[in-house]
């Protein structure tokens, strides 16, 4: 059965991403007393310590920062991981948030050549589809070079 | 000089390999070694702490009892204990620590494992809430991804190249031919090591870690206790350092989508893995430059340079230049892995960080054959534990 029904565009994982191609954005917490910035949520108190008091708010991230390093997988990863089949090999980046001072991992956008990439580049925040059933694609945010 | 001196009075191991047996024949083995080696029987044990095993079920869960059960209850107190890769300093610091409170005199500290093959994965379901399994869901960040982005840091940031990594597993593998408890005992040429496939770039087959079966046990006593045996120069553990991170940890560890931010809290003056050896060095009263020889986690050939600056052995940027000048290798200013490390055992999660004192002991004693390194004093273990566990043990002798 085929349906011209457009799918619905979820988060791969609930809240933690926005998903509007036109203002992707990472879903984190501050603490303000701290000052300090948590992504993903995983508890709901500041770990920042002596902090533990205070309630977190959520913020979007900043979605761009400066490459830390990168890798490109060779071999096809174990499940849960998705690939693609037949496999093809994929880069993850680490990229250093200015404003939020952390690095956070995300795969490299598709069609981006590797060895082309540098330490210290320009990244911003992208979405791509993870992978999709009938009714949603679930999507997932990938890091590109500013130039791309 | 330390206070906080015990003694290391036996060491034994089961050779690592891929053996497919259950672990508690492993560490049972490795126990009668050290017992043996220690010239006591195993009635005169009064403490055991088993390392942990998470892949073989319940026995694994309480290593402690395991395998105190099958060397023969005796009615003495146990501990179990998890810490990841970093389980086995933990034991040791357990049997330590009693010792130190007169509480034990002479303790048996144990690790074993069996292990699949291939990627470590995560624990089988759907679950959301578990970064570890969410890191493969989302991002394909298998354990060697990790280790793939601390080797290309260090080539943009130190200029390392290929080759110093394919140097590494080169040197091990000679270090570790003709050690008998080593799993893979095969001399290795550059040109093999470069020709091997790409995993995570820029490391290859051949520079990644395997897994591995095996067992590892020490027999630990309080210096009175050695004395009393008649062993007037034992080796001795001089400090166990079992550090955790400093809020904001900020490199990025297996296995986390993300780093603590440093907006906020500035970022501690050493990070976690220099401040893993520097407490050591700390309660032992030891410099780095008192070191003779090292035992640390190569998990990957890169992985072995960065340790070089964390414990203290060069600065940050230098290990590049150390290992090309032949420091690290042995009969060099500071061997690196005279056991071959794990680049010819792979790893064997739980008894690893005591197979690394096991080597230790030996070399200090002076008594690892042709490994040998010349006139050792003082040697540092040194590992870090998923989850934000330090390990690392200073011997002296």
């Amino acid at each position: 059965m085929s349906t011209s029904k457009p799918k619905k565009r979820v988060a791969a994982v609930e809240g933690w991403i926005d998903v509007d191609p036109k203002n992707p954005r990472l879903v984190g917490y501050k603490d303000d007393a701290s000052g300090t910035f948590f992504f993903p949520k995983d508890v709901a108190i500041s770990r920042a310590p002596g902090f533990s008091d205070t309630p977190l708010r959520e913020v979007r991230l900043s979605n761009r920062g400066k490459l830390w390093s990168y890798t490109t997988n060779h071999y096809k990863p174990p499940e849960p991981a998705i690939s693609s089949d037949p496999f093809v090999p994929y880069t993850v980046a680490a990229v250093e948030l200015t404003e939020e001072r952390m690095v956070i991992l995300g795969q490299l956008a598709d069609g981006i050549d590797p060895t082309t990439m540098e330490v210290g580049q320009e990244m911003e925040l992208t979405l791509a589809t993870l992978y999709e059933d009938d009714e949603n694609e679930y999507i997932v945010w990938k890091w590109k070079p500013v130039s791309a | 000089m330390s206070k906080n001196e015990v003694a290391i009075l036996g060491a034994g191991m089961h050779p690592w390999g891929k053996w497919g047996r259950n672990f508690v024949e492993y560490g049972v083995v490795a126990i009668k070694a050290a017992i043996a080696d220690a010239g006591i029987e195993w009635k005169d044990v009064d403490f055991v702490v088993g390392g942990d095993t998470m892949r073989n079920g319940y026995p694994g869960y309480v290593a402690g009892a395991t395998f105190a059960k099958a060397m023969g209850w005796t009615g003495i107190p146990i501990a179990s204990c998890y810490a990841a890769c970093a389980t086995g300093a933990q034991a040791i610091e357990i049997a330590r620590t009693r010792i130190l409170a007169g509480m034990a005199e002479v303790a048996v500290v144990v690790g074993a494992d069996t292990t699949p093959k291939g990627f470590l994965a995560p624990a089988k379901g759907e679950r959301a809430l578990d970064p570890d399994w969410l890191r493969f869901r989302l991002l394909g960040a298998t354990n060697p991804t990790y280790f793939g982005l601390y080797a290309q840091r260090r080539m943009d940031l130190y200029g390392a190249t290929e080759q110093d990594f394919a140097r590494i597993k080169v040197k091990n593998s000679k270090h570790g031919f003709t050690n008998p408890n080593a799993r893979y005992r095969q001399i290795y040429t550059e040109a093999e090591v470069l020709a091997s496939p790409l995993v995570a770039a820029p490391l290859r087959l051949f520079e990644i870690c395997a897994t591995s079966d095996g067992g590892a046990a020490l027999v630990l006593c309080s210096m009175e206790y050695a004395k009393k045996k008649g062993i007037a120069k034992p080796v001795r553990i001089a400090a166990v350092s079992t550090v955790s991170p400093t809020f904001p940890n900020t490199t990025i560890d297996m296995p986390d989508f993300s780093t603590d931010s440093a907006a906020g809290i500035a970022a501690p003056d050493r990070s976690f893995k220099d401040s893993i050896s520097w407490a050591a060095y700390q309660e032992a009263g030891i410099d780095p430059s008192d070191v003779d020889l090292a035992e640390v986690y190569d998990l990957s050939s890169a992985l072995e340079l960065d340790w070089y600056e964390n414990i203290g052995l060069c600065k940050p940027g230098e290990a590049e230049g150390m290992l090309r000048s032949g420091a690290t290798e042995i009969g060099g200013r500071v061997p690196v892995n005279p056991s071959g490390g794990l680049s010819c055992f792979g790893e064997a999660v739980p008894a690893q960080a005591i197979a690394q004192v096991c080597e230790l002991t030996w070399q200090l004693r002076g008594t690892a054959g042709e490994r040998q390194v010349a006139g050792a004093k003082v040697g540092i273990t040194a590992n870090q534990g998923l989850f934000g566990h330090g390990s690392s043990v200073l011997c002296t002798r």
